[in-house]
């Protein structure tokens, strides 16, 4: 490093631009892609529940039996849990400062997320291979 | 404010006025909160249609109750308006619409976006309920 340098990063650190967290802007720019996603994503769910309120259940299995519903469906549900859990993160980690708190209630949430959008996930495929 | 010294303070949550970006800004967050609680909504919707009909009705009086009326445009209203101000955070993400008229423009833009979209949602609902 040249002698007139002022700071104390390594060429590698800087050429990476991780930072100290070592995770760089990774979690900040999948928050904005899946914000990205989920603007056609949401448009389409609206529609969809506006389409299905009061809806019987013949009519609404129908709905998701047709495959770009079933598509959009499971795309909207991954989407979702990944930005809902992204966003989550980022809450906990400013409002709780016990450390174990933060790291088991992150944990949690994720957990949840992931629980969740897999049945969310797997509710639409029986729906959409079923009777 | 004043303290003597004649030196900004900085500002103490409890006796500062937020200016209506901050208003937005943690709205976003409170309404991004609300609506991860609402996916609890959508999981049960889901997975009682894929179990039965007797399942799937349940879920169907709850949501046309009143409380799931009420909790439904809560979350409509908070739909819209995470929707209506995750753009406008990504066009700050570009890099525009920094300068204070702009942002207050974009206060005024997102509410009444948010507000309409909501009233408009509602008013198609409840015709072809």
């Amino acid at each position: 490093m040249a002698s007139n340098s002022k700071t104390l990063r390594s060429p590698l650190q800087i050429a990476r631009g991780l930072g100290s967290a070592k995770h760089g802007t990774e979690h900040w720019w999948h928050q904005r892609v899946t914000a990205i996603a989920l603007v056609p994503l949401t448009i389409w769910f609206v529609f969809g529940v506006i389409r299905h309120l009061g809806a019987d259940h013949a009519a609404f299995v129908a709905w998701l039996q047709s495959p770009f519903s079933a598509l959009m469906m499971v795309l909207t549900a991954v989407v979702t849990f990944h930005h809902a859990q992204a966003g989550l993160q980022v809450v906990i980690e400013d409002y709780v400062h016990n450390e174990m708190a933060k790291i088991l209630s992150i944990l949690a949430v994720k957990a949840l997320c992931f629980v969740l959008g897999a049945a969310c996930v797997i509710a639409v495929l029986k729906i959409s291979f079923g009777a | 404010m004043a303290n003597g010294s004649g030196r900004p303070l900085s500002p103490h949550l409890q006796v500062y006025k937020l200016p209506r970006t901050a208003l937005l800004s943690i709205t976003h967050r409170i309404t991004g909160v609300g609506l991860a609680v609402g996916t609890l909504l959508l999981t049960w919707w889901l997975v009682a249609a894929a179990t039965s009909p007797a399942a799937y009705e349940r879920a169907q009086h709850f949501i046309g109750s009143f409380f799931g009326l009420l909790l439904m445009f809560g979350w409509s209203l908070a739909l819209y308006y995470h929707l209506c101000n995750g753009i406008r955070h990504l066009v700050w993400d570009a890099g525009k619409a920094f300068e204070l008229s702009e942002a207050d423009r974009g206060n005024q833009i997102v509410i009444g976006a948010a507000a309409v979209l909501t009233v408009l949602t509602w008013i198609i609902g409840l015709a072809v309920w």
